[in-house]
């Protein structure tokens, strides 16, 4: 006896993201970081009662492609407004979304502060190495000798200093409950990173303290390479530097079983 | 109420908490450090927010990030903290979210020091931060009316979804003197439907003062100015004390008014017909009312604690008709009420004309102090 075909959705838009259009480069990895956040606040039930924070820099639209409540935030000041937002809402979800130049150069007061008050919100931290909306100049995350356009024969770290490694930094803070680094290059590591945001909003949810997740990310169009060799040379270039490795885990959480 | 013995800096943070505000950030700064350290004691035992922020920066977006959610929240600071604030006012002006700030102007330009002043006018009443948008200064010139003052920021700041300073200056927030705080008002329980506070039941909100299309810009900034017109027709506020046949009108608001109160009672005393006019709300300006003083007025005579900034303000109402003067003290020095007086005097038995700017003129009558000043030492 034959057996009828039955139609299965095996993917489908999240919840928590809206029919949008993007607006992000082909080959980005910004709609990927947004797939993940989307997907594990639905599987966490999450969006009704969460507050996303958008920054500065190309994800500056992060609360065009989010169904739920947004706010958009001054330059590296998220960590700042999240704050607002969560001592006067401690039962809602406050994450922030940003990016190396927001977070790491003009937000660095903020984050610091924030992670070191033990501020129960999540960040979600992109890194691509580059300011990307204003058209590729050099972060704190640029690694050394990489050519941007404001550092055009590369950058020299006698004149301009040494890449910035957040989560390293944060993690020593002792109001972080939850620091960990992961990236976006492949199947493999996308679940990964999945994974740990997951891990991250748990953080919130159980109140254990302030939670980032870093995201090795691409810039094509910045870097000047094709989305393929993008992928690659965040493989062979920046996970030397930015190694993925988890940096702060509360006992809670490594406890967790989900 | 009792009246009670307060100082200004607690006296307008419990007044704040008595109108129901719910949440304080806010950094250090003398003056205004009793601000702080008041709600860091009365917040906590009501069950509201207070926290104390890494910087002024940080403290006006926790207050930005506060007030999207619809609460009553305020900060405050004096003059270098408030320029600090700046970014984070224009964001806050264009997400067009209430929020309350106290200014407890101190001398400067730069580090100055912490002595009053007035010296912050410009900033706070004609901009500061980037982009078209106006709060709404209020300037208090005793601390019953710093309480008072206090009270009426809130409820403006609500009604216009803007921000409301109250500019006091080191005097009014340092000086003790009897006044009577308001009741408890309850805390708010039902919040507007802007406010963003998660989606649950409704359709998803967003805040934000990035308008990338620059014709919703223009929109946004229309809307605005309609704004801040219905502002202009609706809240102008001021004080008149022997106005009523002065021929010297005296203009100065805060703690220059209050000495300028003195020194007209003084003139008063020796049969000069002078005047006080004594602007509470800076922003709006009342140049109407103003302006309506210069059929009666042989002169008008400015006084600050500052190098002649609100003088502008009063030079446009004016509109070169009668000769307008003007007195300052700079720096973080206020005036003695003898000073105002001697000008008062002055300008009752002295031929004026008008003049395009009254600063030259009295810095050459103001020279001779300053000289002793550099000699002291």
């Amino acid at each position: 006896m034959e057996s009828t075909p039955q139609a299965q959705i095996v993917y489908q838009r999240p919840r928590s993201l809206a029919s949008t259009p993007t607006s992000y480069c082909p080959g980005c990895t910004h709609g990927v970081a947004h797939r993940l956040v989307a997907e594990v606040l639905d599987e966490m039930e999450l969006r009704e009662r969460t507050i996303g924070v958008a920054p500065v820099g190309c994800s500056v639209f992060a609360y065009k492609f989010f169904d739920f409540d947004f706010v958009e935030a001054a330059h590296g000041r998220a960590p700042a407004m999240a704050t607002g937002i969560k001592r006067l809402l401690p039962d809602r979800v406050v994450f922030t979304y940003q990016g190396d130049g927001d977070l790491a150069s003009i937000g660095m007061a903020e984050i610091m502060h924030a992670a070191g008050r033990g501020e129960n919100i999540t960040v979600i931290f992109i890194n691509n190495a580059i300011f990307g909306m204003t058209g590729g100049q050099m972060a704190p995350t640029t690694l050394p000798g990489q050519k941007t356009t404001s550092s055009p024969t590369g950058r020299d770290v006698e004149q301009m200093g040494y890449p910035l490694h957040m989560s390293e930094i944060l993690s020593t803070l002792d109001g972080a409950g939850y620091v960990v680094r992961r990236s976006l290059h492949d199947p493999k590591n996308i679940r990964m990173a999945k994974k740990a945001i997951r891990l991250a909003f748990e953080t919130q949810v159980r109140g254990l303290g302030f939670s980032m997740v870093e995201l090795l990310s691409t810039c094509s169009t910045n870097w000047g390479m094709t989305p393929l060799d993008s992928l690659r040379w965040l493989e062979e270039r920046m996970i030397p530097v930015y190694p993925i490795q988890d940096f702060k885990v509360v006992q809670a959480l490594a406890e967790l079983r989900l | 109420m009792p009246r009670e013995f307060l100082e200004g800096n607690h006296a307008m943070a419990e007044a704040a908490i008595r109108a129901g505000v719910q949440a304080y950030f806010g950094y250090p700064i003398t003056p205004q450090t009793e601000l702080l350290e008041h709600f860091s004691q009365r917040m906590p035992e009501l069950g509201r927010v207070f926290l104390q922020a890494e910087s002024e920066v940080a403290a006006i977006n926790m207050v930005y990030g506060a007030a999207c959610t619809g609460a009553r929240v305020m900060s405050s600071s004096s003059s270098p903290g408030v320029s600090l604030m700046m970014e984070g006012l224009s964001y806050i002006a264009g997400t067009e979210v209430p929020v309350v700030l106290i200014d407890v102007v101190r001398g400067g330009p730069g580090l100055g020091n912490i002595a009053p002043s007035q010296g912050d006018y410009n900033q706070i009443v004609h901009g500061g931060g980037h982009g078209d948008y106006h709060p709404i200064v209020l300037a208090p010139s005793t601390v019953q009316e710093a309480i008072d003052l206090t009270v009426l920021a809130f409820d403006l700041a609500e009604k216009y979804r803007a921000i409301v300073i109250v500019m006091a200056d080191g005097n009014i927030g340092q000086i003790m003197e009897p006044a009577e705080l308001p009741p408890m008002r309850p805390l708010r329980t039902e919040y507007p439907d802007w406010a963003v506070r998660g989606t649950s039941g409704r359709e998803r909100r967003f805040l934000t003062s990035i308008y990338i299309d620059p014709v919703d810009e223009e929109v946004t900034n229309f809307r605005l100015m309609q704004t801040w017109n219905q502002i202009q027709a609706n809240e102008v506020r001021y004080k008149e004390y022997f106005m009523d046949d002065a021929e010297i009108v005296v203009v100065g608001y805060g703690t220059a008014g209050r000495v300028a109160l003195s020194a007209v009672r003084s003139a008063r005393l020796e049969g000069i017909k002078a005047g006080l006019f004594r602007p509470v709300s800076l922003s709006p300006y009342p140049y109407a009312q103003l302006e309506a003083l210069v059929g009666g007025a042989r002169a008008f005579l400015v006084t600050e604690m500052s190098a002649g900034q609100m003088l502008d303000d009063v030079l446009k109402a004016v509109k070169g008709r009668v000769p307008v003067e003007y007195y300052g003290r700079m720096g973080g020095m206020v005036p003695f009420p003898d000073e105002i007086l001697a000008e008062i005097q002055r300008i009752s038995r002295e031929p004026l004309t008008v003049t395009f700017d009254p600063r030259q003129g009295w810095m050459k009558r103001f020279a001779p102090i300053v000289e002793a000043e550099k000699s002291r030492n």
